[in-house]
């Protein structure tokens, strides 16, 4: 293959790079007083990016670079959810950062870097554009999360996630040196030819566990989630959703792609290490929520939750778990975003308020949030006739198919134990007396966002659930 | 019946016919004026709330007439489901399935008949939010039918987990003072039940690629197998029954409900426990029935005498007509899990009585409780003095729950105890008991509220019932009276299903009996 057309396979990334790069000139002659052209230019950058996307390979795709970076089906399912969510997240807190002194043009030249990042992530199977694409997002989003420079919280949950973050890399790192050490290559496809079951290699196995440890950081699954509160909470808020959304995707896409491509045949080996990473997020998620104050906590330790739930499809493997893996996550983006959304809602003269006790009594004074709100988190705790339900379904189903039937069991129980602080927020809204009112003036933006994904759970994905389906099975099909 | 008819989506149709109603109240309130500050205008709103009463009842009532057309084409001669749709929804054998038998279309009807009661009774008792609370009742009414046919598994536990948030925006909303945490112990309860029943739900399906229910029916499951599923099933219908020792959420959720969710709670969300046994335990897992029968036995008597004993010593009523409730249930467990044609039609027919006496007792406390607005029994008295006709209805109901010969409550009872005795006569002879406690308890209410001497200021003049609570109590009356004077009305109609279902019941278990 010849250079140039090597190139044209990775239009989408070569896109986003050179687009944020010219943006990052043009904000910088301009000046932040063009903060809204630049933001839209963003939007429009990413939007082109999906629009590349859905043109490009599809099914098994083409293998560039040497195999290091693969352009395939699940790379592209996977990058339109990441692209979409980055997009939407910028068109969302335009508004918002410009009424808190933070309208900076360098935050949607940012989020599109970081996009770029998790294209990387998602398409690499090479240990070493694994870790290019992880370290290009996390840098992206380590600044994303001190932009409130001002801020003492916003910096300092910037310098712990850089903190942590690094630390996590490290140990990415040291996992990557070991397993090349030991299987001699970099590749995932000539990984898997050295790990193999009848002499697994000591030296293999500790350097997956490490590189297991890296990536369920960079994920926020237990235990390695301890960053996830603190930088959520410190964050600015629409920089919270897209770290709750987008990297998320990434992350878990590229877990199942390094597990199942590189060690597909040392399954045993790295099975129970990701159901019992699966277990213990989803034990944090439903028990350390119960007594957050703060919906941005609150948030937190959902997402660790739902990222247990996520790893159930993992840890199940198979077409069917790797399915159920992408149907869930893709319904998990569109919650999270929708649920962010209508958080960002909750502003009282000029300022965010993020306490829980201020959605009491909501549906006396801004009843469509109120029903926006409450789709989302029934949606959140997957109670039917909302789609969340399906990502339940699925994911429980694989594992069961697996013959693990008790990490559907502990996921059932610990559902119930979630449901409760979901169900808190809905009882805040609906039986409290009112607190004041939030302001009404939020944009159009962010109440479309809310309005599209709480109609989207319900009622339209629940008639409609199959298309998604099986557009996650072609994907996950990719891997085997 | 003619083609035509059996080929329309009727069961969708009658199944969302009251979200249609919901769709209509809710589009109406976005129509309405504003100020500028987004509120809706006083004159306004009390418009819309009295306009969304009116579509609420018009909807229920359309959809009752629906589910009686639909009962008069229903050929009452065939074992087998009718009126059957499918349609593509999930893919890989999960489908949009829809379809009744003899055994659901009388549940059917039961949904429809009791719904236009309960927005009647609520009509001025129901001042705070009016139009949401329409909205939850006719969501919740299309859950409930729903749940009723559907004739796939997913589908059916869509719909039964989904009555659940209805009904906790009911109690917590509308409900009394102790409501939030009635609703909560409602809602994770029942949440925690149905989501083992989802694995086991899950394990079939990855046995058998479908979940189908007819298909299901017919397959053997190993004993093995069938002895988990059975118990996860078990856990999700045993609470929602509610049987012995898991019944506690029910007492508090009837006492803090509104008289028309209680209502609801009794006549219809328990039945949806009963059901479940009898559309998926007893023909999915024959074995594993057999096997926990005397569990299930246990179960029933303890629940039987024990809530029997509990409620005679309650102080509230509501609280005594539920506990009267799970006792009640005791006998539709006992009758169902005795395999035999007796009990399990007995089972059935109490269901049936039950949703509408227990339905009519809640009611007549409603009646009291709008005028004195306290259910404590000792706040009553004397008050036949005052409301001889409400005396009255009320006696009947008593003597419906007590199981007087000539109401419905009496071919229940007997029905499901001569099937008991037929399997183990030491449950059918304690069980007895339960219906002499019962009379105790109920008789002891009447006596407390109805009689004595008329002391108390507040209800010198309180009045009789008025001409809507009349006609509300007086339609439950006549069909309890009816079902208890010519039973074969509702048993003719269960009898081919149960029959075919004891067939295959028994065969199932002969195989097996015969293997080992």
């Amino acid at each position: 293959m010849t250079l140039m057309e090597t190139l044209s396979h990775a239009t989408t990334e070569l896109f986003l790079v050179l687009s944020a790069m010219v943006l990052l000139i043009v904000g910088v002659f301009l000046g932040d007083k063009y903060v809204r052209h630049i933001t839209l230019a963003s939007v429009g950058v990413l939007l082109v990016g999906i629009l590349l996307v859905a043109l490009g390979p599809q099914g098994q795709g083409v293998s560039l670079f040497e195999g290091a970076f693969k352009v395939d089906g699940l790379a592209a399912f996977a990058k339109i959810f990441v692209l979409g969510a980055a997009a939407v997240t910028i068109l969302m807190s335009g508004r918002f950062l410009v009424g808190d002194q933070m309208g900076k043009f360098e935050f949607p030249v940012l989020v599109v870097l970081a996009a770029f990042g998790m294209s990387l992530m998602v398409s690499s199977t090479d240990l070493i554009s694994l870790y290019m694409g992880v370290e290009t997002q996390s840098l992206a989003l380590y600044i994303l999360a001190a932009f409130n420079r001002d801020s003492r919280r916003s910096t300092e949950a910037g310098l712990k996630y850089f903190v942590l973050g690094a630390l996590s890399s490290c140990l990415l790192l040291y996992g990557a040196s070991l397993i090349y050490g030991f299987s001699g290559s970099t590749l995932f496809s000539e990984i898997a030819k050295v790990a193999v079951e009848e002499e697994p290699n000591v030296g293999l196995i500790f350097g997956l566990v490490f590189l297991i440890s890296g990536l369920a950081f960079k994920v926020s699954a237990a235990p390695f989630h301890m960053w996830t509160p603190d930088v959520y909470e410190g964050a600015p808020t629409p920089v919270t959703a897209f770290f709750a959304a987008a990297p998320k995707f990434a992350g878990m896409v590229l877990f199942a792609r390094v597990l199942i491509s590189g060690f597909p045949d040392i399954l045993d080996q790295w099975q129970p290490v990701i159901a019992m990473i699966a277990v213990a997020s989803m034990l944090i998620g439903a028990f350390s929520a119960i007594t957050q104050t703060n919906i941005k906590r609150l948030m937190a330790y959902s997402s660790i939750g739902h990222m247990g739930y996520a790893l159930i499809g993992v840890a199940a493997m198979g077409v069917e778990g790797l399915s159920a893996m992408l149907v869930y996550m893709s319904l998990y983006v569109v919650m999270t975003i929708g649920a962010f959304a209508a958080i960002l809602h909750m502003r009282r003269s000029g300022g965010m308020t993020e306490s829980i006790e201020d959605l009491s009594g909501l549906k006396s004074s801004h009843m469509p949030l109120a029903i926006i709100i409450t789709i989302l988190f029934l949606s959140l705790a997957g109670i039917p006739p909302t789609a969340g339900f399906f990502g339940k379904f699925y994911v429980f189903s694989a594992a069961v198919n697996e013959n693990m039937i008790w990490l559907a069991v502990v996921g059932a129980v610990t559902s119930v134990v979630s449901a409760y602080y979901y169900l808190n927020v809905i009882r805040l809204i609906w039986f409290s007396d009112p607190a004041p009112a939030f302001e009404r003036d939020t944009g159009m933006a962010l109440g479309v966002t809310a309005w599209v994904s709480a109609i989207l759970m319900f009622p339209v994905l629940t008639v409609f659930i199959s298309p998604l389906r099986l557009a996650a099975e072609q994907a996950a099909k990719v891997l085997f | 019946m003619t083609q035509t008819f059996a080929t329309a989506p009727w069961l969708t149709l009658l199944t969302f016919a009251p979200l249609l109603g919901a769709a209509f109240i809710i589009v109406r309130r976005f129509l309405a004026r504003k100020d500028h500050e987004g509120k809706i205008v006083e004159e306004e709103l009390e418009q819309i709330e009295l306009r969304s009463k009116w579509i609420a009842l018009g909807f229920t009532l359309v959809t009752f007439v629906l589910s009686v057309v639909i009962y008069f084409q229903f050929d009452k001669s065939l074992a087998g489901y009718q009126f059957v749709e499918e349609y593509d929804w999930m893919g890989n054998g999960i489908d949009y399935k829809m379809g009744v038998d003899g055994i659901s279309i009388l549940f059917v009807l039961l949904t429809t008949f009791i719904m236009p009661i309960c927005i009647i009774a609520s009509w001025h008792s129901v001042t705070k939010r009016v139009t949401d609370y329409m909205i939850a009742f006719l969501v919740l009414e299309t859950l409930m039918i729903g749940v009723f046919c559907a004739l796939d598994l997913i589908l059916f536990y869509f719909f039964f987990e989904g009555s659940l948030i209805p009904m906790f925006l009911i109690i917590g909303v509308w409900g009394g003072g102790e409501r939030i945490y009635a609703a909560f112990k409602f809602f994770l309860y029942t949440l925690l039940g149905s989501l083992l029943m989802l694995i086991a739900i899950l394990w079939m399906y990855s046995i058998t690629g479908t979940t189908d229910i007819p298909t299901l029916q017919e397959f053997a499951f190993s004993p093995g197998a069938q002895k988990w599923m059975w118990l996860a099933f078990f856990a999700s219908f045993a609470v929602k029954m509610p049987m012995w020792p898991v019944h506690t959420w029910l007492p508090d959720a009837h006492v803090q409900a509104p008289t028309a969710g209680s209502v609801v709670l009794a006549a219809i969300l328990l039945k949806m426990g009963g059901y479940g046994f009898i559309r998926f335990s007893l023909p999915m897992f024959p074995v594993a029935s057999v096997d926990f029968a005397p569990l299930v036995f246990a179960l029933s008597v303890v629940a039987i005498i024990y809530t029997s004993l509990v409620a005679l010593a309650q102080e509230d009523m509501k609280k005594l007509i539920a506990y009267s409730s799970v006792a009640h249930m005791g006998f539709v467990t006992m009758g169902i899990f005795s395999g035999t044609k007796q009990g399990i039609e007995g089972a059935l027919f109490q269901m049936l009585s039950h949703g509408f006496i227990s339905g009519a007792l809640f009611l007549c406390v409603g009646v009291v409780y709008d005028r004195i607005h306290t259910r404590e029994i000792k706040a009553y008295g004397g008050l036949v003095n005052r409301m001889p006709l409400y005396a009255f209805l009320f006696m009947f109901f008593t003597m419906g729950n007590v199981g007087l010969p000539g109401t419905s409550g009496f071919i229940g009872e007997f029905l499901s105890m001569a099937g008991a005795f037929r399997v183990n006569s030491w449950v059918a002879f304690f069980a007895a008991f339960g219906v002499i406690l019962s009379a105790a308890y109920a008789l002891r209410l009447y006596r407390e509220v109805i009689f004595g001497t008329l002391d108390k200021d507040n209800l010198m003049a309180i009045e009789d019932v008025n001409q809507r609570e009349l006609i509300m109590l007086g339609v439950l009356l006549i069909f309890a009276l009816y079902l208890g004077v010519y039973p074969s009305a509702a048993l003719s109609v269960f009898a081919p299903p149960v029959d075919f279902l004891i067939t295959n019941y028994n065969a199932a278990n002969a195989i097996i009996g015969g293997g080992l």
